[in-house]
């Protein structure tokens, strides 16, 4: 479909193809609208995931790692977005969170959402993607060892859910770099070969820079990026669609956003402000093995007692102790044992013990020598909304420095009293448990180098009942804008002290027959009610008593 | 690569993950710790790799290092060795108390320090100018010595032995039915 005047058209252009694109695409295209997804990274086949961490393999090509001004983005840059490179834990978030009033005096979320009206769309991910209860079996040694240095020290830990088949599962602890085994249930595995199936066109290396009005239609000005090198473009487009979902990420959406405003009109004031980095930090322990065996109990069959840091697949036991609503805001946070690769997950540790400079220098490669008994722990707490994007760069949501994966973006982050009060509660949380009886030394990460860091940003561009703290209403609407519509990320009011993908793809799911709604109102054919990506119905049947609320038409 | 070029982008490096002299006269290599370091683990060749973003600056780097370490060797009062590089002319506690002025959170020129550095970490705990599996094969000094784990014959790792296989905690009591925090 072209205009008069050459340029072409499509129903619904999505912007982005991790949780918040494939899902919208998938159910506008199965419900009969014509859908076009620009993704501004690569479209990689499983098949060429590697194990690898030479620059250029999947390790860079699909993984960004955007530094800003006291906060840095790691993220997906590849068709499926997030759930390429993600670790696939899916927990609901816990029923305090939506009652969250952060630093604006009111609650966060809006009225209409809270955890019992978000748990039908949690089980419509839950049966798509799908997601998995996993069993003591299923526990690599470095989960079992801080499920055993919880117990000892009087605490209780979690399997969480996840979205990862563990009987193909080699916890080979690749996941970062895509899932050569399709255990991990990415989007590459579900709703978006769903959407193709149905229609829809999801086109690689498209990086849209921003949007403009043309004849009554929502324009989108593009770049070809090449396929190497991510600092090339290769040339430029136009898209013109009735209906725009943004769901670039947390950090480039409000970027999109912005860029635009000069062509269709003011932002509403949460567009690039209220960014949350999830509350996220990092602690990583030194494990004394003899403690391990001596204290805990615990031997490898060959004998090691632990010596497993490389084994297994991202988080698999949490610590909910502190995810508690009796507990105050920004004093609540999860405690999960994690795994980054070397590089990422070497680079900030810190040597415990060593004075000056921690993160470098004899100490530090000390600290390497015992590289494989070290056990990471990820904090998941409640930050205080702190990020604001600067001016847009001139192109995406960064400068590129390198070929592919690092660039400098214009994000300010700088952590309030609340938000330093939370890590510091975590940190010493971290402390007691695993220095208890000897078991391990234990430092947080540095912040000094690239700012705090997340893998989880949110809130850059909101939902909320209040236009002065929110830029979309409750069904992700930009206020001001109709017709374009936010469901990513960004998306979320803030953090949750949990990790967010199950909660971002739920709010999506929920989103959809609002949007349904707004594009036959603008004369698109398209109806709502499609089953999960594999024709599954239970909770769709279970979902529609909520659709009435929703706008759409059942 | 001139001679001055590679002092003192090695002395940069071994100041990150520090290594042992190569020969009692080495200079640039202070011989801070025992083992290989970022320098023997390839941090120049990952330096000069294209895809980093930094490999076309490593000029100016130089120089800009050698004009702080004269700087900082005025201030500190000390006789910098005329035959090297002024950087490779201070000692070990002094390239690190000079690099940390440099990337201390507050200074100007924070982030054109931090990049180069970052790569020197890769080169040793990464080795990502190299692919991992010849990496390991050739027994690259950082992930040697990480004791990092050596893949299958196909070149994938895989971990058939990996769980303690039985129940280690108490799950929370106000876990739902669903497996999730309530």
């Amino acid at each position: 479909m072209t205009s008069m005047n050459g340029h072409e058209r499509t129903d619904i252009a999505v912007i982005g193809s991790g949780f918040g694109g494939a899902i919208t695409a998938y159910h506008l295209a199965a419900g009969g609208a014509k859908v076009v997804v620009l993704e501004r990274g690569p479209w990689v086949p499983s098949d060429e995931f590697d194990h690898d961490f030479k620059l250029g393999t999947s390790s860079t090509r699909i993984f960004d790692f955007v530094a800003g001004d006291g906060m840095s983005i790691l993220g997906g840059n590849c068709v499926g977005g997030g759930s390429v490179v993600y670790f696939a834990t899916m927990p609901r978030a816990p029923r305090f969170t939506f009652e969250r009033q952060g630093s604006i005096g009111r609650r966060m979320w809006p009225a209409a959402i809270n955890r019992d009206a978000l748990d039908p769309w949690y089980d419509r991910v839950a049966e798509a993607l799908p997601i998995y209860r996993q069993s003591w079996d299923d526990v690599p040694y470095p989960g079992g060892l801080w499920a055993a240095a919880c117990d000892h020290a009087g605490r209780t830990a979690n399997l969480p859910n996840v979205a990862i088949d563990t009987s193909l599962c080699t916890n080979c602890n690749w996941m970062m770099a895509g899932c050569k085994f399709d255990a991990k249930r990415s989007l590459l595995l579900n709703y978006l070969p769903a959407a193709v199936s149905h229609g829809a066109q999801i086109r690689p290396l498209h990086e849209v820079q921003k949007i403009s009005k043309a004849d009554g239609w929502y324009r989108l000005h593009y770049n070809l990026i090449d396929d190497e090198d991510y600092r090339v473009s290769t040339g430029s487009g136009t898209l013109d669609a009735k209906i725009v979902i943004v769901a670039a990420g947390a950090g480039a959406t409000p970027v999109i956003l912005q860029r635009s405003e000069a062509e269709l009109g003011t932002m509403p004031h949460g567009v690039g402000r209220y960014f949350s980095g999830n509350g996220e930090r990092l602690n990583t322990a030194i494990i004394d093995e003899d403690k391990v065996r001596e204290v805990l109990g615990l031997q490898r069959p060959d004998g090691r007692a632990y010596a497993a840091n490389q084994i297994g697949r991202g988080p698999t036991v949490v610590c909910w102790d502190h995810v508690d609503g009796a507990l105050p805001e920004h004093s609540r946070f999860a405690l999960e044992q994690l795994y980054f690769p070397p590089g990422l997950g070497t680079i900030l540790a810190q040597a415990p013990g060593a004075e000056g400079a921690a993160w470098f220098g004899p100490r530090k490669k000390e600290m390497l020598r015992h590289f494989q008994s070290w056990l990471t722990i990820f904090i998941l707490s409640e930050d205080n909304n702190e990020g604001v994007f600067g001016p847009p760069p001139p192109t995406g949501n960064a400068v590129r420095i390198s070929q592919q994966m690092l660039g400098r973006g214009n994000l300010s982050y700088e952590p309030s009293k609340q938000t330093l009060h939370g890590w510091a509660a975590a940190d010493a949380e971290i402390k007691d448990i695993l220095e208890r009886d000897g078991l391990a030394r234990v430092r947080p990460w540095t912040n000094d180098v690239v700012g705090a860091y997340t893998v989880h940003p949110l809130s850059s561009c909101r939902i909320g009942d209040d236009p002065a703290t929110s830029a979309l209403d409750d069904r992700h609407e930009l206020r001001g804008h109709p017709g374009i519509f936010v469901t990513d990320g960004s998306a979320v009011p803030g953090a949750l002290t949990v990790n967010p993908a199950l909660t971002i793809a739920a709010l999506a799911e929920r989103a959809i027959p609002g949007i349904v709604q707004a594009a036959r109102e603008r004369g698109i054919e398209v109806t709502y009610g499609a089953p999960a990506p594999d024709g599954a119905s239970s909770a769709r049947r279970a979902a529609r008593p909520a659709l009435a609320s929703l706008g759409a038409r059942q | 690569m001139d001679t001055e070029t590679t002092m003192t982008l090695e002395a940069f490096a071994d100041t990150f993950v520090p290594g042992e002299k190569r020969s009692p006269d080495d200079i640039a290599i202070a011989g801070a710790a025992p083992g290989p370091g970022a320098v023997a683990a390839g941090a120049l060749e990952l330096l000069q790799t294209p895809a980093t973003g930094v490999s076309s600056s490593l000029d100016d780097l130089v120089a800009a290092l050698n004009d702080h370490a004269i700087e900082y060797g005025d201030e500190q009062g000390l006789t910098l060795d005329p035959a090297v590089p002024p950087f490779v002319a201070l000692s070990y506690e002094h390239r690190t108390a000079l690099m940390s002025t440099l990337m201390g959170p507050d200074h100007p020129e924070k982030e054109s320090w931090i990049l180069p550095a970052l790569f020197c970490f890769m080169a040793f705990d990464t080795a990502a100018h190299l692919d991992t599996v010849g990496a390991i094969k050739d027994g690259h000094p950082g992930l040697t010595a990480m004791g990092y784990a050596k893949p299958d014959a196909d070149g994938l790792w895989r971990f058939p032995e990996y769980t303690y296989g039985r129940q280690l905690s108490r799950a929370h009591p106000r876990t739902t039915s669903s497996g999730d925090p309530a």
